[in-house]
């Protein structure tokens, strides 16, 4: 299974961002391989509608999983409808957000929060 | 004749400017503030005419969809993503280019019709009044700026733009052959002033200045103006009179202490502008 954390930083000790479209990396932790991988944002550079090329970018990796802070309503959405759960998490370093997930400890997303919440 | 009305920074008085100029001269007045029109509340034009803007956005037939994803990679607007089973249409980020249909294989597009805002025209004593009126809740105003100056009939006319520099006021730039911009003596004014001062200069549009809430002293704007031998076609005292009048809704070039200044203003618009 593969699992998506919005990150600060490229490495696990990153902290999350709670910010889904506008985070600067994805990074997509591989249980099956105990390993993280780091990859940029689309989202980050797009003129408009972030939360969407940064959903479309996680489900075109095949995550089951997101965690993040809030999920904007048209990410909220896609990944609804591409059957992949969202759980919030605060700040922290991304490898705990992890650790937490695996011990049922985040509460899944199951509405969408306010529209441009990411915007800098 | 189309002249712009421009400004950097918003509220410093372009729409006062362009609707008393507009009578001054006895010209058109285009309100293209689609976000936010508000000269009609000074003119108080009878609306002769209404028409619907409509954008076109695209329609999957699932029927027909194989899923491939090229429609949404070729979109360069985050409009279409897949997601399962499933390509979602955002239709607010469509921003009607077509490219979607080109990039189906399936031929599994097609596009409807949506209305995203209206134009409205009419007369108020004896100049033409034309606007444009985005819907509120509507992301994307380019479409109604385009189409209420690309309809526009042949004849003179002062264009009240939208603040700032972007697409909004590119757009109206385009279809126009002079600009006055309008800014207050403040550090931010003068800022913003700059900006618009670059944005006319890239369109080699020729333009000059009109200062608005003028304190009557050498101020920052002026010394801008003389070190970039930029043309200063007037001020607007910064006065309670001028303020109290505005709050009414009332016009100051009907005003015995407004008239004659505005009456100055137009003639050395006239006379730069060899209009």
């Amino acid at each position: 299974m593969k699992i998506a954390i919005s990150a600060t930083g490229q490495n696990k000790e990153s902290l999350l961002d709670r910010r889904f479209g506008r985070c600067d990396y994805f990074l997509i932790y591989d249980t099956e391989a105990g390993e993280f991988e780091a990859m940029v944002n689309n989202g980050v550079s797009s003129g408009g509608g972030a939360g969407i090329a940064a959903a479309s970018q996680v489900i075109e990796e095949n995550v089951s999983v997101i965690i993040t802070g809030n999920l904007g309503p048209n990410a909220f959405e896609l990944i609804e409808k591409a059957g992949i759960k969202a759980y919030s998490c605060e700040a922290l370093p991304v490898f705990r957000t992890v650790e937490m997930f695996q011990k049922k400890g985040l509460s899944e997303i199951n509405a969408a929060g306010n529209a441009h919440h990411g915007m800098k | 004749m189309n002249i712009a009305i421009l400004s950097g920074k918003g509220g410093t008085g372009k729409t006062t400017v362009s609707t008393n100029l507009a009578m001054t001269l006895g010209v058109s007045y285009v309100d293209c503030d689609v976000e936010e029109p508000n000269g009609f509340i000074f003119l108080n034009p009878s609306i002769q005419k209404r028409e619907d803007v409509f954008v076109e956005y695209p329609v999957i037939d699932q029927k027909k969809c194989v899923l491939c994803g090229a429609c949404a990679k070729a979109c360069q607007f985050n409009a279409l993503a897949k997601a399962g089973k499933e390509i979602v249409v955002f239709e607010k980020l469509c921003h009607d280019c077509g490219a979607c249909r080109l990039a189906c294989k399936a031929d599994a597009l097609s596009y409807v019709k949506r209305s995203i805002g209206k134009l409205e025209s009419g007369m108020a004593k004896e100049i033409n009044c034309y606007r444009g009126i985005l819907n509120v809740g509507e992301p994307m105003a380019v479409p109604v700026i385009r189409k209420l100056l690309k309809e526009l009939p042949k004849e003179d006319h002062l264009v009240d733009c939208p603040p700032g520099t972007s697409c909004n006021v590119v757009t109206a730039l385009k279809y126009v052959d002079a600009a006055i911009l309008v800014t207050e003596p403040s550090e931010f004014g003068l800022h913003d002033l700059k900006m618009a001062v670059e944005l006319v200069k890239l369109y080699n549009i020729p333009y000059g200045i009109i200062i608005n809430k003028d304190d009557g002293q050498d101020n920052m704007v002026k010394t801008f103006c003389k070190a970039n031998e930029v043309k200063l076609f007037g001020t607007v005292p910064y006065s309670m009179e001028a303020a109290s009048l505005y709050s009414k809704g009332m016009m100051l070039c009907e005003n015995d202490n407004h008239k004659k200044n505005f009456i100055n203003m137009a003639e050395k618009i006239k006379e730069a502008f060899t209009w």
